[in-house]
């Protein structure tokens, strides 16, 4: 990909959304201190989109919890959008999430028995300075427009397919405009089709300027993303580029033409 | 403030989306709380009534009894042994500065008839000046006079009861009412005063000059009571001492030895029967209390078991960014939504309660305003405190822990 080298070329002297440098999680549990993360150092640039992945064991969910300020390093600076969260109280870090990151998880996380609407609208409820519920409503709507959902403001999770259920956590990751999209096995619990719609969002947002890193252990769903990092006991062993990156849109038409090829025979 | 209000609201929705179990939850508090209401209001009736009926006796009032003796440390009742005489009682009010008036008081039970109707009643010997002192006005004919005490008259003043019975639909003054078979003429009659605190009717009686009484229908000669009446509420206590002493030195008592009478004054009575009535009321409200305890213990259960359950959307509140204190407001939002519903539902039920107890049952109640303020701040405090550990055990999630919680 052409553009994306340009892109990088560009990103010099742009402030990174995430700069580690030298990143350490030690947790003592009973007797043993297990090592999860062994001196890691990224710097992720805006408008990137990265992929994270490892076996089980090799430290990256332990990673994206700290990028996602639901844990603190033991060691080491974090700098989120220029700030350093790395030593960061509770509250401060709830604020962090709540106005720099957007979360989208593989169990989709969406409060049951709550339409997608108010779903989306839940980051909402703790940013500092309270819209009225009326431009709520309308964020939360153009936020599930955004990841074409809009008719479906008022379903409830259980009414919706799997991969609606996604899209609306992607709404709601989105609704506070965040620096950061992160997305952890987002597609872990969808056919691979779905998977391809999900990626196909995440690609289309990340072309309107949204930094995406997501985690996950499929080859397949890590070539959608334009770098992958791939972790190892704790370390990154490779950071590189996404050579033949694929397009959802396309692989989507393929595939249709494929299904439909299949139901003519 | 917005995000108060917003966390009100989630908690409210938390709230409908378990209709079944909120309504339980509240049933506690509900109990609870109309059981306090219920109970006090009883015990606040009970104590109002019983300072009406104390009030009833009169103002500035005295009652000297007569007895107790004792034989053998076998102490016999008040009124038994017959220790009061007529000079005693004019002895008192000569003696006496400050007693205004008195009423020498005998007492009998006994058949009484007119026409064709008879009636078993209580017959009281009095004084003129009874009616003065009872504060128990005569509504039709008049009281009897001191001439007719001075001639020992058989002269009546009947209570509504003894109308109704023996005169139903007729005017019962100056008909012949016989007491015991002695023809008496009824000159008065005695404005109603209903049931008193044990339930007997006071108007269910006959009074008559304590003289005719004595001499004519009981052949006794010493008193049962004598009511003393002062001046003004201040002499109560010196009045009561003096009546104390000289009685002492009229019936030869040596120092050290028992009386062998009575003195008690109004304000002792009425202490004496209000403590009792305070007492049943702090011990029906702490009774009631424990139900409360019950309620609230309910609602912290209730709020432990829905932080577990929910234990994956607290994680997803904090990952989009709820505060620990965003969390445990929302907690404690729900446990105090919780005891305040029930709270309000129980106090109408208490009230609701009470109401039917005097309407049904005919026991007094009294519903106090302050009673039910009490109650509401004390449910929604009933809430804060069972609901603050729940709430908080909810806040100090982990959210990593708490996304993965299944």
């Amino acid at each position: 990909m052409v553009e994306d080298e340009d892109e990088h070329e560009d990103d010099f002297g742009m402030k990174p959304v995430i700069k580690l440098e030298d990143l350490h999680k030690v947790y003592h549990t009973g007797e043993v201190d297990v090592h999860a993360v062994r001196g890691v150092s990224l710097e992720i640039q805006p408008g990137e989109f990265v992929a994270v992945m490892g076996a089980s064991g090799s430290g990256k969910s332990t990673l994206m919890n700290i990028i996602g300020c639901l844990d603190r390093p033991t060691r080491g600076i974090y700098l989120l959008d220029d700030t350093d969260v790395s030593q960061l109280g509770r509250d401060e870090l709830a604020d962090i999430r709540n106005r720099k990151i957007g979360f989208v998880f593989q169990g989709f996380n969406l409060l049951s028995r709550t339409s997608a609407l108010e779903n989306v609208e839940l980051p909402m409820l703790y940013v500092h300075r309270h819209l009225a519920g009326r431009e709520q409503r309308e964020s939360a709507l153009r936020a599930l427009e955004v990841v074409g959902l809009a008719d479906r403001a008022d379903h409830h999770p259980n009414q919706l397919s799997g991969g609606q259920q996604q899209r609306v956590a992607i709404a709601r990751a989105l609704v506070n405009h965040p620096a950061l999209l992160l997305a952890d096995e987002p597609t872990g619990n969808l056919d691979s089709q779905t998977s391809i719609e999900i990626m196909g969002v995440f690609q289309k947002l990340n072309d309107e300027g949204i930094t995406i890193v997501m985690v996950t252990h499929e080859l397949d769903i890590a070539r959608y993303t334009k770098r992958t990092v791939v972790m190892r006991d704790g370390r990154i062993v490779t950071d590189a580029r996404v050579a033949n990156r694929l397009q959802a849109e396309q692989e989507l038409q393929r595939l249709r033409a494929a299904q439909q090829a299949v139901n003519l025979q | 403030m917005r995000r108060i209000l917003a966390t009100i609201k989630i908690a409210l929705h938390a709230l409908r989306r378990n209709k079944m179990r909120t309504v339980l939850t509240m049933l506690g508090m509900i109990i609870g709380v109309g059981a306090v209401i219920a109970m006090v209001s009883i015990g606040n009736g009970a104590k109002a009534q019983v300072e009406a009926q104390i009030a009833s006796l009169g103002q500035n009032v005295i009652l000297v009894f007569s007895g107790s003796i004792t034989r053998g440390g076998v102490h016999t009742g008040w009124g038994s042994a017959g220790t009061l005489t007529l000079e005693d009682a004019e002895s008192i009010q000569r003696e006496i500065p400050g007693v205004t008036v008195i009423s020498p008081e005998v007492r009998s039970s006994g058949q009484i008839a007119a026409g064709n109707e008879n009636w078993f009643t209580q017959i009281i010997g009095e004084s003129g000046d009874y009616f003065t002192i009872r504060q128990w006005p005569i509504v039709q004919g008049n009281p009897f006079s001191e001439q007719d005490v001075r001639g020992a008259n058989k002269v009546a003043v009947i209570g509504q009861t003894i109308a109704d019975q023996l005169y139903p639909g007729e005017d019962p003054i100056g008909q012949i009412l016989r007491v015991k078979n002695a023809p008496f003429i009824i000159v008065g009659m005695l404005r109603p005063k209903g049931l008193n605190m044990f339930g007997q009717d006071q108007d269910d009686v006959v009074i008559i000059p304590y003289t005719s009484a004595m001499k004519r229908l009981l052949g006794v000669t010493t008193l049962r009571t004598i009511n003393v009446q002062t001046a003004s509420p201040g002499l109560l206590n010196s009045v009561q001492q003096q009546i104390t002493d000289l009685l002492r030195q009229r019936h030869h008592i040596t120092a050290g030895k028992d009386d062998d009478f009575t003195v008690r004054n109004q304000q002792e009575i009425a202490d004496a029967a209000t403590a009792t009535s305070k007492v049943m009321t702090i011990l029906l409200a702490a009774i009631a209390s424990v139900s409360l305890l019950v309620g609230g213990i309910g609602i912290m259960n209730i709020m432990l078991v829905s932080v577990t359950e929910r234990t994956r959307e607290i994680g997803i509140r904090m990952a989009v960014g709820a505060r620990a204190r965003d969390v445990l407001l929302q907690f404690l939002t729900e446990a105090v939504t919780l005891s305040a519903i029930g709270g309000v539902i129980g106090i109408g039920l208490g009230i609701g309660t009470s109401k039917l107890l005097s309407v049904k049952m005919n026991w007094p109640t009294l519903t106090s305003p302050s009673s039910i303020v009490v109650a509401f701040f004390f449910s929604a405090a009933v809430g804060v405190f069972f609901g603050f550990y729940p709430a908080r055990k909810a806040s100090r999630l982990d959210p990593i822990d708490a996304l993965r919680y299944e």
